[in-house]
């Protein structure tokens, strides 16, 4: 039996779909789930996926964060199964408070869209084990409200409890501060980050690499990773 | 029908891009009085009767709830406008927030 993992579409989901492809390319079965829905089918993880739900009207994520299905998913979160959001996901989930802090608009005021390096600095999470500590990936970025900020109290534990799963190199795209592009909750099974893995996932499709035009795959073991976590319980 | 109004800015010690850009057009059509813009939001409820505690209490947890987000902004006023739109003594007091 193949592991069952649900995308959530909210009304202004824009990746739902590449998400689901990303979860089969990873091996498992993608389960489309519903945003108006109080039933998360029996998945075994979940991803929030990018996009501007409910127009990020009020804030971004901020209603998609109170709708029926987060309350599923914040009780799963609860209970230990994976989680993910990529980009709005990630902004739901600081608006849902499974994860510290928050997505404030870019500091140079811009859209921002561009192949970017990331160093994976966690590998003890559901979503990134299948990485090495200190790995630089490269997968695409597109936000106009991704600086991540957090409280100087909230920053520290953070650090110091080595939960800021992702970190951008050489550029810091939005000012997020301590160039935080992921964290993750205490247990590890809620990661957000505000790139977007699921545009990396199949070669012709994802970033340039040193070897040939869109050949990045370096997300795909996000979506490996939480197949793997899920196997090994 | 009485309206109650509920401010909310960004935290002050967050950088605020948006008026970052304001000030930025400002200075840029020579208006050079200012040396700070920031941008938030108001929000206007309209209520269905009349204005009692247990709807202030429910409008104070709304605005820290759902139309400001802790981490990033906070609730500034609010205030209670009567049926001619001037402050009721009510609720007019910013300690309301």
């Amino acid at each position: 039996m193949s592991t069952r993992v649900g995308v959530v579409t909210f009304p202004g989901s824009l990746d739902d779909r590449d998400a689901q492809r990303a979860v089969r390319f990873a091996g498992g079965e993608a389960v489309a789930l519903w945003h108006g829905d109080h039933d998360l089918q029996g998945v075994d993880a979940v991803v929030l996926p990018g996009g501007f739900s409910y127009g990020d009207y009020l804030r971004c994520g901020a209603i998609a964060s109170h709708s029926p299905i987060m309350r599923e998913v914040v009780a799963a979160a609860e209970r230990g199964v994976p989680v993910l959001g990529i980009c709005n996901g990630f902004q739901m989930l600081t608006e849902a408070h499974l994860l510290p802090g928050g997505l404030i608009r870019n500091d140079h005021g811009s859209f921002v869209c561009r192949d970017q390096v990331l160093r994976v600095e966690n590998t003890s999470t559901a979503w990134t084990n299948g990485y090495t500590a200190g790995q630089e990936i490269t997968i695409p970025l597109k936000n106009g409200e991704g600086g991540y900020i957090a409280s100087a109290e909230t920053l520290e534990r953070l650090e110091g409890e080595g939960r800021v799963v992702f970190r951008y190199v050489g550029v810091n795209p939005n000012g997020s501060l301590n160039d935080i592009a992921g964290v993750t909750n205490e247990r590890g099974n809620v990661v957000g980050l505000m790139p977007h893995p699921e545009h990396a996932v199949e070669a012709g499709f994802g970033p340039d690499t040193a070897l040939a035009m869109r050949s990045g795959v370096d997300g795909l073991t996000i979506f490996a990773s939480a197949l793997r976590s899920l196997l090994s319980v | 029908m009485p309206k109650i109004v509920v401010d909310v800015m960004p935290k002050a010690e967050l950088l605020d891009p948006q008026g970052k850009a304001v000030a930025g057009a400002l200075a840029r059509l020579g208006n050079t009085a200012f040396s700070d813009v920031r941008v938030g939001k108001r929000f206007e409820l309209t209520v269905d009767g009349a204005v009692d505690a247990e709807v202030l209490a429910s409008v104070r947890a709304i605005a820290d709830d759902l139309l400001s987000n802790g981490v990033i902004e906070d609730v500034v006023d609010i205030t209670v406008l009567d049926e001619s739109g001037a402050h009721s003594g009510a609720g007019a007091s910013g300690a309301l927030a």
